[in-house]
This record gives structure tokens, C-alpha cells and sequence, in this order.
């Protein structure tokens, strides 16, 4: 066993993590807002007026961002599962759980700008879109994740039991999301893409980028932000928290 | 292998000596089909295109109300605990059970589709076509569901969080399901459907009964 | 709750008065033996460094107040629950890595009937063995329930037969289970005094037999004997 080996599970426990998280917070919110104040700059102000779509296309450099996020938190989320499984880490377990409302949040983000996308594009402001159903169907799936998480009480057992929902869900994302396509151009189904009209700009990509690292920034300080609460939450009666200067108080 | 007779067989008596339970999934299947026409009308034409459709979320939602009666009554009476100290392998017995529910609340909705097909004036060949999709996705329905239903064993509530875990992975299922039938109706065939099926079947036979022995200890831990 | 719980022996002889035992002295070895046991439920550490030995022939009894951690006790021996910390050894390998070797020697009645309601005793019995991998010489069968007062009760679905009468069909059960190894879990609550009897008498003929028991009990034990462990 190397020394890194060792240093990694020492910050898996939630005594040493606690002081660490609280010291990378405010870098990722510093992080937050200088992606999020560059890149709706770009949105607004750089990026050209689409030739089909108008102004009402810069929804987008929210909308997307936050699809991909939440697509990507469920992985991420789903890989702590199974690495608490795996391992029986205690830390892994709550990063999952800190990590299911924000991918919830990001779901409904998209869900909800794609509905006022919609409007202008399709003229309704719901659409049996591939990609909105698939959207709908990961936040029901999020929404499923938290609800067994708060059903239960033993926090061990809600763990665990999230683990195998998140990682049954991760086998099921992509069968779903490619049923759900199929279901889609057989019933010819409308699909308005911004990302394939070829007056998609570079800088429409860049703007798209930079929004995308700044709710990636976002999520992680929220998820640390949470994970130091439900640390706090679950270990109310050991000794180091009760010696926290926070906590004295 | 015996063991896993003697499990199917188990639980089949138990069905047996417990008819009304059955009997109520499938009368809530039948309730479920006849309330579309009486909210949508009774035109024949759009009854004749949302038949499938609505067979098969009628056979989801019933597929769900058994669902809570897999492991909860063996884990009330302490069986379950008997089953999981078993010198058998536990996914061995779980995958009877899984088998036995099927035969109690899957196959009867099987025998029973074309009866209600019959009210939307559905063609004797789209009614095979239901049949097959039903014989080949409601095994599928009973292998996710028995993932759902260790998950949330001995949870306040369960019943209805049962079906917000398990509805949305019953999706593809739904999709390729109703689609089959559909896609036959149109004249493009339904073998594509099928297959898609049938694949999806034989992931979950492989991979439900491994995740709900481990939803299972964990749930009894 | 304090952390100190300690196995002793009851200052009684260990095993079994030598008038009762067809025991021979080779068998008391230990096969049971735990170490350093600890327990934890949700957030409370019920009990820490736990240790003791059973041999064949050997019986214990572990008592302590409700909540005491007696059942997780128990759960953890027979593998249905992690330990927190320490480990359980049967012959000498931990009970993880055994797995089905262990659960072939094992009988754990815990505190629900374990019997299915809609079926008789009979089948009960039957199916329980076949879920084992193991098929029941019926005569075998009948003789079981007749020892244990079930004559005539048969062939009615347990549903129909009262607590103590359930709590029988599990009597038995442990006849025709056949496992060296029991852990019952207040296997006296429920019964009257002639089942008590029964089964105190069952369990002495079991150890006397060379096998091992395990059991919670809020009451005296009435049979002689037997370490005791107290958490």
C-alpha cells in the first residue's frame, strides 16, 4: 500500500473531508461566478442573433448546460453509489445523496426552459420531444432516488438502498433514452435542434462551454455544501463535532 | 434446482389458498381497460388506435398492485429471513419467487389480453401480436419490479413509492410493448418490437434477481 | 449504555453433567468462537468487545434488559447482520467466507413464527426443508408433530391453530432441521408449561448430543448447565 493510497481514505472520512470541503466552497461559488458572468456575457452580447431562431434561441446557454448536467450529475451520483457498495465508505453514500436534489434542480431546469424554448419554436409549450421525454423520465428517476433516501430512516440502509436504485437507474438511462428516441421518429415526433443548423457559431459553442463550466462549478459547491451538512447531521454525537466552533456556538 | 421448484411451488399454494388477492390485480386490470372508453369516447377508430396502449398501462399499473405482496408477507411472518439463511443460494430462491409471481399476476393478464382486446375491435392477428408482446414483457414487468418491491420492504409507505421507483424504469417496456402491436397495425411489422423485447428480458433474467438479493440483505440488515 | 459487556461463564460447569452426555472429550474444542464483538444500531454502539467460545456440548444462554442488543446479537452470529467490528468464526473460518457451508449447520428461529399462514404444518415443514435443498421422510415428518401435540392438526392451515400452537409446528422444526448449530431467539415466549418443558428437554437432548444452542431468555433457563453471557 503507497502513501497516496492511504491519503485518499483519509479524506473518506467525514471527520478529515468536513474541513476540507469547507475550504474549497467558497473557490468553487469564486469559480461559479466568474464562468457564469463570462459566459452569459458571451450569450447576450457576443453571440450572434440566429438567422432561423431569433433572440429567443438564448435560452439555450441555459437550457443545454443544465441537460448536461443533469445527465452527468446521475453518473456521478450512481458512481458514488457504487463506490460506497463496493468499498462501504460512509462518505460515499452522502456525496450521493448531497449530489440527487442538484441533479433534480438541473432536470427541472431543463425541463422548464425547454417548455419556454418551446413555445416560440413549436408554438406549445410542451412537446413529446425524445429529448424533453427522456429529460422528464431522469427527473422522475431523481425524484424516485430521494424519495427512497427519505423513506428511510437508518442512514446506513438509506445509503445502501440508494446505491442499488442509482445503479439499477444508470444500467436503465441509456435503454430508456434509446427506446424512448425510437418511440419518437416512429411517431414522427417533432425535433428542433439548435446544435445541428449549420449557423451554429463558435462562439454560440464557446458561450455554451463556459455556462456549462460554471454549472459545473455551481454543482460541486452545492453538493459540498450539502455533504457538510448531512455530516454534521449524521455524526451530531461524536466528540469532533460537538467540538466544532460552529456548533459550540 | 429442486430448491427452486419447491419455492415456485410454495408460493403458488400460498396464491392458491389466497385467491382474492389475484383475483383483485386482475379485476383492477379489467376495471382499468373498460374506463378509457367511458373518458375518451366511444369512437371506434381512436379506441382501435390507443388499445395498445392502454392494455399495456392497464398491465403495468396491475403488475404494480402485486408487486407489494412479493416480499412483504415473507417478511412479516419471519419467512424471509428463514429463506435468506437457506444453505440454497438466495438469488436462486428469489428468481422462484420472481417466477411464481409471474405465473400468479403476469400470465393471467396474458390469458386475459385478448378478451379485452376484443372490446376495441383490435384483428385476430394484432390480438397475437399482443399476446406475444405481453408473454415476452410481463416476465420483464415482475423481474424490475422485484427490485423495487426488496428496496422498499419494511419502508413507511412503500406502496406508493414502490411505483415511483419502478414506473419509470417499466418505460422501455411499455414502449416496445405497445409499439409492437401498433407497428403491426400499420403494416410495418412487429418482429423489430419483439426482439427488442425479448433482449431486454434476458438482460433483466440475468441482472434483476442478483440486484434484488442485494436489495434484500440490505433491506433486512 | 455503558461499553463494557463481558462474556462469563456462570461460575456453573461448562458443559453438561456427565450422567446426561453421550459426549465424547475430543468434541470440546471450540467451533463457535467470536472476538471482540461490536454492535451498532443506527447511531448507538449497543455493545463492544464481546468475545466468548462454545464447544459441542455446549449451551448459551445471553441475557440482558429489552434494547440490550440481544436480537442484534443473535442476527450478527447467524450472518444476517454486519458486526460493526471483530469477527465469528465457525471451525475456524469467519462465517463471511464460509457462507453456505455455514447456513448448512445452521438453525435460527427468530422472533416471528416463520411458518406460513395458509399452509398446514405439514407442508410447512415439507417446504421449508425443500427450500434447503433437503426432502423429508414423511413418517419422519408426522412423528415430529405428534411429539410436539399437533395430532390431528396436520392438515389444517396454520392460520387456524393458536400462538402456542404455531410456536410448536417450529419445535418441530428443529427435529427435523438436523443443524449442530441453533440460535433461538426467546424461543419460550408463547409456549405453556408443557411446551416449556418440551423444548428445554429438546435443547438438553440436543447438546447432550453434541450440538450447540444459542438463546435470549428473560426468564431462568430451566435447564441445567449452559454458560450465560449478560449485555
Amino acid at each position: 500500500m503507497n502513501n497516496r493510497f492511504i491519503n485518499w481514505f483519509r479524506f473518506a472520512s467525514p471527520q478529515s473531508f468536513y474541513p476540507l470541503a469547507g475550504k474549497m466552497i467558497p473557490w468553487f461559488w469564486g469559480l461559479t461566478a466568474i464562468f457564469g458572468v463570462v459566459g452569459l456575457w458571451i450569450s447576450f452580447f457576443v453571440a450572434p442573433t440566429d438567422a432561423v431562431q431569433g433572440e429567443g434561441y438564448r435560452i439555450i446557454f441555459i437550457h443545454v448546460p443544465a441537460s448536461w448536467m443533469s445527465m452527468f450529475i446521475y453518473l456521478v451520483m450512481a458512481a458514488w453509489a457504487g463506490l460506497g457498495l463496493a468499498l462501504n465508505t460512509r462518505l460515499s453514500g452522502m456525496m450521493a445523496q448531497a449530489l440527487a436534489p442538484t441533479g433534480a434542480l438541473m432536470a427541472f431546469i431543463s425541463l422548464w426552459t425547454g417548455a419556454f424554448w418551446g413555445k416560440p419554436m413549436w408554438g406549445t409549450w410542451w412537446v413529446w420531444d425524445a429529448r424533453l421525454t427522456s429529460e422528464l423520465i431522469l427527473f422522475f428517476l431523481y425524484i424516485g432516488f430521494i424519495a427512497l433516501q427519505a423513506a428511510i430512516d437508518d442512514a446506513r440502509r438509506a445509503d445502501k438502498a440508494g446505491a442499488i436504485l442509482a445503479l439499477v437507474g444508470v444500467v436503465n438511462v441509456p435503454i430508456i433514452y434509446f427506446s424512448v428516441k425510437w418511440w419518437n421518429t416512429l411517431h414522427q415526433g417533432a425535433s428542433v435542434s439548435v446544435m445541428k443548423s449549420p449557423s451554429m457559431a463558435q462562439t454560440m459553442l464557446w458561450g455554451m462551454l463556459i455556462m456549462a463550466l460554471c454549472f459545473w462549478m455551481y454543482s460541486i459547491a452545492v453538493a459540498l455544501m450539502r455533504v457538510r451538512a448531512i455530516i454534521l447531521e449524521r455524526e451530531t454525537h461524536t466528540e469532533w463535532v460537538k467540538e466544532l466552533p460552529e456548533v459550540k456556538q | 434446482m429442486s430448491a427452486l421448484l419447491a419455492i415456485v411451488r410454495r408460493d403458488l399454494l400460498i396464491a392458491m389458498r389466497r385467491k382474492s388477492e389475484v383475483l383483485t390485480a386482475l379485476f383492477f386490470f379489467i376495471i382499468v381497460v373498460s374506463l378509457f372508453p367511458l373518458g375518451i369516447g366511444p369512437e371506434p377508430a381512436l379506441l382501435k388506435k390507443i388499445a395498445p396502449g392502454i392494455l399495456w398501462v392497464a398491465a403495468l399499473l396491475s403488475t404494480m398492485l402485486s408487486l407489494n405482496r412479493l416480499f412483504a408477507t415473507d417478511h412479516a411472518d419471519g419467512t424471509l429471513e428463514q429463506l435468506v439463511l437457506s444453505p440454497t443460494p438466495l438469488g436462486l430462491l428469489v428468481a422462484g419467487k420472481i417466477m411464481a409471481h409471474w405465473l400468479t399476476s403476469g400470465l393471467p393478464l396474458v390469458l386475459l389480453a385478448p378478451v379485452l382486446g376484443l372490446q376495441f375491435d383490435l384483428e385476430p392477428s394484432a390480438l397475437g401480436v399482443l399476446v406475444g408482446a405481453l408473454l415476452l414483457g410481463t416476465p420483464l414487468l415482475s423481474l424490475i419490479g422485484s427490485i423495487g418491491a426488496a428496496l422498499t420492504l419494511g419502508v413507511r409507505g412503500g406502496g406508493v413509492l414502490l411505483s415511483l421507483l419502478v414506473l419509470p424504469l417499466y418505460i422501455p417496456a411499455l414502449i416496445f410493448g405497445a409499439g409492437a402491436v401498433e407497428a403491426h397495425i400499420s403494416g410495418l411489422g412487429a418482429s423489430g418490437h419483439l426482439s427488442l423485447l425479448a433482449a431486454l428480458l434476458a438482460l433483466a433474467a440475468f441482472f434483476a434477481p442478483w440486484a434484488t438479493t442485494a436489495a434484500l440483505r440490505i433491506s433486512l440488515e | 449504555m455503558a461499553d463494557f459487556f463481558a462474556a462469563r461463564g456462570a461460575g456453573r460447569p461448562d458443559r453438561i453433567p456427565p450422567n446426561s452426555g453421550t459426549m465424547q472429550p475430543s468434541m470440546s474444542a471450540s467451533v463457535l468462537s467470536v472476538s471482540d464483538l461490536a454492535c451498532v444500531r443506527g447511531e448507538r454502539r449497543l455493545f463492544s468487545g464481546l468475545g466468548f467460545d462454545l464447544a459441542p456440548g455446549e449451551w448459551l444462554h445471553v441475557q440482558g434488559e429489552n434494547g440490550s442488543g440481544k436480537t442484534t446479537l443473535l442476527r450478527a452470529l447467524v450472518g444476517l447482520s454486519h458486526p460493526a467490528e471483530g469477527e465469528i468464526r465457525w471451525r475456524g473460518e469467519p462465517i463471511r467466507q464460509l457462507g453456505e457451508e455455514y447456513r448448512q449447520e445452521l438453525l435460527y428461529l427468530g422472533h416471528h413464527g416463520a411458518v406460513k399462514e395458509e399452509l398446514t404444518p405439514l407442508e410447512n415443514l415439507r417446504l421449508a426443508a425443500a427450500l434447503d435443498g433437503r426432502t423429508l421422510d414423511d413418517r419422519e415428518t408426522l412423528a415430529a408433530l405428534h411429539r410436539f401435540g399437533l395430532k390431528g392438526r396436520e392438515e389444517l392451515p396454520v392460520r387456524f391453530l393458536s400462538a402456542g400452537q404455531k410456536r410448536r409446528v417450529l419445535l418441530a422444526r428443529l427435529v427435523t432441521r438436523n443443524a449442530p448449530l441453533w440460535v433461538l431467539d426467546e424461543p419460550f415466549t408463547a409456549l405453556d408449561v408443557k411446551a416449556v418443558d418440551m423444548l428445554s428437554a429438546l435443547i438438553s437432548e440436543h447438546v447432550a448430543q453434541g450440538g450447540l444452542a444459542i438463546l435470549t431468555s428473560h426468564q431462568a433457563m430451566p435447564m441445567p448447565g449452559g454458560k450465560a453471557i449478560v449485555l
